[in-house]
């Protein structure tokens, strides 16, 4: 029997069975970041509204726009959980497959730059962490002329990239001689692209640097690529107190016990600093919903209703526990009136 | 005679004897020690893993309730006829209920943030397990005195996995709710029982009601259709390439074919169902079917050279007796060949399953690994599976959800255990000797 009879007998019973099915809850994929919400969000609804409850997978943003925007039709996702706002390439594969979407902001997001308890706390800027994780600085990171050539990063030590910071015209934040290395998000992560908006282009123009440098990240084993995973990096700084993490500030917030935020541009880490976007790495989490599946999908409206309320959302809601900084009074209104329009 | 050896005496002839003699067991022993030493450290890697994931996850076979004195409001839930009204009872406010009735245990307590603090104490999935114990049991409704979860933090605190002696501000927990809780022990008003729940409940964000029935029913209905799927086309495909196919190059690249599939790596089964089953076939995604195909491609190949080892075990003479008294050639097989070979398949059919059952990557690409709430009840419905979900747990931020996978690791090894002591007992039993 050859390979091909086996697939054609499997696809037989496949189309026997599978088929003829409709889907009587909502489908769900996306972030990682928003994943924790999402599904605190979907376990209410399901036990309060009769429906059944959603099922969300954690895709990571890029991964969830691709399935998101594949097409209309129950075999696709409903929404997706996104901790960035959707880029263009993936509204035009949207628009190309006819799938209209509408977007929502659930609320607000810190990136933390952080490290074990056992360790010093860092006070640093936003150039450090462009310094230290760029692939190239002009002289690698080891002259003080800003205008020489750009050739891969030499920087080893926190000492080091305190030095090189100072030259380009920075303030120094006296970091210890401690090795670099610094676990972050993968490419399909949201978390990775507001990290490279948000700290390294930031940072790389706070170091007086032109061009798109900051778009690549070094490869010699100091920036550590990790999967969508953020309690093994929780795991890992806490077995190397030499190393740093960047994840949401919900896992942080869990964790404190743990690990410990680094002071960021003098800003600290916390709710506050957040909600009022005065830390450097705060950013908004959105969802992105199907509008042709509104009314097709049992339940879509009612979810959405029970998203966008003051009662998840809100400053006293059931999000806020779990690491969600509320939106502003106003952002909110916006959501309530797209949420009622759709 | 030009042999050195001829002109040694006897007695150095010995000599050179036992001296080689004791180099070879000199030899010997060494590599007897090597292997040794080899096994003793497999073997205190394993005890040193399971004994972590034991410690880790012992603890979640217990879980923290506390006792609160209410009345329920039966007047508000029933309707004219005094039958409960599920309308009213979905829309009762059960968690207020709960909480009002917990902090009346502590009537000092006053102010906005206190209040709040304390009702974090109690779990926030305590007012909808208390909804479901009276839906399906009204009488409750009497009761008075009711033991409900607390949160996953107090559960970490009873159970010493959370260090009180850390500052305030580094702690799940403040030093009030610390002392609230150290109250209540007093009085032994907290308590630790059985967690049941975990063994009857599917998945929840909520450590305290986060369970594996759905996983593990997932699990059972994957590899439910992988059984039906791969047995019978891999005993088919076996028996052909033993008895029927003519050999000759086609054959000997299907054979090649088989034993290079067996060692695919199985994500890439994962990608051929995203793209044959989800794409092409419009399969729904998450499903226990689709999972259970996509784990049947894998473990087929395995199947297939398991059964064509086992059938080519049953000696010729056997299968030349059947066709020398006039049985078809697929009479020999069947009725011959096949129950002789039938314990050797189905060893290596469940070490086949045994693996499948651990599988998480393959299920990655086809949508079971997600948050599934109700436990599924068909083939079509979302679900996860075991290693699946001990995936999604040990990635959960909440510490509680770290001992719950542990603990969930200690079933899939309890499954796995068995499995493979089935294989094991039907090999000693029905295995036979030629």
């Amino acid at each position: 029997m050859r390979f091909s009879h086996i697939l054609a007998g499997l696809a037989l019973s496949a189309s026997l069975v599978g088929v003829a099915h409709a889907r009587d809850q909502i489908s769900i994929v996306g972030s990682s970041t928003v994943y924790p919400f999402a599904t605190i969000v979907a376990e209410k609804f399901g036990q309060s509204s009769g429906f059944k409850t959603p099922v969300i997978e954690s895709t990571g943003t890029g991964g969830g726009m691709k399935l998101f925007c594949a097409g209309i039709g129950l075999e696709h996702p409903d929404i997706t959980n996104a901790s960035r706002a959707m880029k263009s390439g993936e509204a035009e594969l949207c628009a190309s497959n006819g799938v209209e979407f509408q977007e929502f902001i659930v609320g607000n997001d810190g990136l933390a730059f952080s490290n074990s308890n056992a360790s010093a706390n860092f006070e640093i800027s936003i150039a450090h962490i462009a310094a230290a994780l760029a692939a190239e600085l002009p002289g690698g990171g080891k002259t003080n002329i800003s205008n020489a050539a750009m050739s891969a990063n030499m920087l080893t030590s926190w000492a080091e990239v305190d030095a090189f910071v100072a030259n380009m015209g920075g303030a120094s934040a006296g970091l210890p001689d401690q090795p670099i290395s610094i676990m972050i998000p993968p490419p399909t992560s949201g978390t990775r692209d507001a990290m490279g908006s948000l700290f390294m282009k930031a940072g790389w123009k706070k170091l007086g640097l032109d061009g798109d440098g900051y778009k690549n990240l070094r490869e010699d084993g100091k920036a550590i690529e990790m999967g969508e995973n953020d309690a093994l990096i929780i795991e890992k700084l806490v077995a190397g107190p030499e190393m740093f993490g960047i994840f949401g500030y919900s896992f942080f917030d869990q964790n404190r016990d743990k690990v410990q935020a680094s002071v960021v541009d003098g800003v600290e880490l916390n709710f506050d600093n957040i909600a009022s976007y005065e830390y450097p790495g705060a950013r908004p989490l959105f969802f992105y919903v199907k509008k042709q599946h509104m009314g097709v999908v049992p339940g879509m409206k009612e979810f959405i209703s029970e998203f966008v309320s003051e009662k998840a959302m809100g400053m006293d809601g059931y999000l806020f526990p779990a690491g969600l900084v509320p939106l502003a009074e106003d952002s909110f209104a916006e959501q309530v009136e797209a949420r009622n329009s759709l | 005679m030009n042999n050195p050896t001829d002109m040694l005496t006897a007695q150095q002839r010995q000599d050179i004897i036992r001296h080689s003699l004791q180099k070879r067991h000199k030899t010997e022993r060494r590599l007897r020690w090597a292997g040794l030493t080899a096994i003793t450290i497999a073997i205190s890697f394993l005890v040193i893993l399971i004994s972590n994931i034991f410690l880790n996850g012992y603890t979640a076979l217990l879980q923290s309730e506390l006792q609160v004195e209410m009345t329920i409001p039966k007047a508000e839930l029933v309707d004219e006829n005094g039958d409960l009204d599920a309308a009213r009872i979905m829309t009762f406010n059960w968690n207020g209920l709960v909480k009002k009735a917990f902090r009346k245990k502590f009537p000092d307590v006053k102010g906005m943030m206190d209040k709040r603090s304390l009702g974090d104490l109690v779990s926030d999935n305590a007012g909808y397990e208390l909804r479901l114990q009276i839906e399906k049991n009204p009488e409750l409704m009497e009761q008075n005195l009711f033991w409900i979860k607390t949160s996953d933090d107090v559960d970490m605190y009873m159970k010493g996995r959370l260090d009180a002696s850390l500052p305030e501000k580094m702690r799940r927990l403040d030093d009030k709710q610390i002392g609230w809780v150290d109250q209540l022990k007093e009085v032994s008003e907290i308590r630790k029982v059985f967690n049941t729940g975990f063994f009857t409940t599917a998945d929840s964000r909520e450590p305290e009601s986060a369970g594996i029935l759905g996983a593990v029913v997932g699990s059972a209905m994957a590899l439910m259709v992988t059984i039906i799927l791969a047995l019978p086309l891999a005993v088919m495909a076996a028996i052909y390439l033993e008895y029927f196919a003519r050999p000759g190059r086609v054959t000997d690249l299907i054979e090649v074919n088989i034993n290079n599939l067996a060692a695919v790596p199985s994500i890439v089964f994962g990608l051929l169902g995203l793209s044959v089953f989800l794409g092409f076939f419009n399969m729904p995604r998450s499903a226990p079917l689709v999972g259970g195909m996509v784990l049947a491609l894998m473990t087929l190949p395995t199947i297939i050279i398991a059964t064509r080892a086992s059938i080519r075990a049953v000696p010729t003479s056997i299968r030349d007796a059947a066709l020398g008294v006039g049985a078809s050639r697929m009479q020999a097989a069947l009725d011959h060949v096949l129950p002789q070979a039938a314990p050797g398949i189905l060893t290596g059919t469940i070490i086949g399953i045994a693996q499948a059952l651990g599988e998480t990557a393959p299920l990655i690409m086809i949508g079971m690994v997600a948050f599934v709430v109700d436990v599924p009840t068909s083939i079509t419905d979302p679900a996860t599976a075991l290693p699946v979900q001990i995936f999604i747990w040990s990635d959960s931020a909440e510490r509680a959800f770290y001992e719950r996978s542990s603990l969930a690791i200690m079933v899939l090894l309890v499954f796995l255990i068995s499995m493979n002591l089935l294989a094991v007992i039907l090999r000693r039993r029905y295995e036979k000797t030629w």
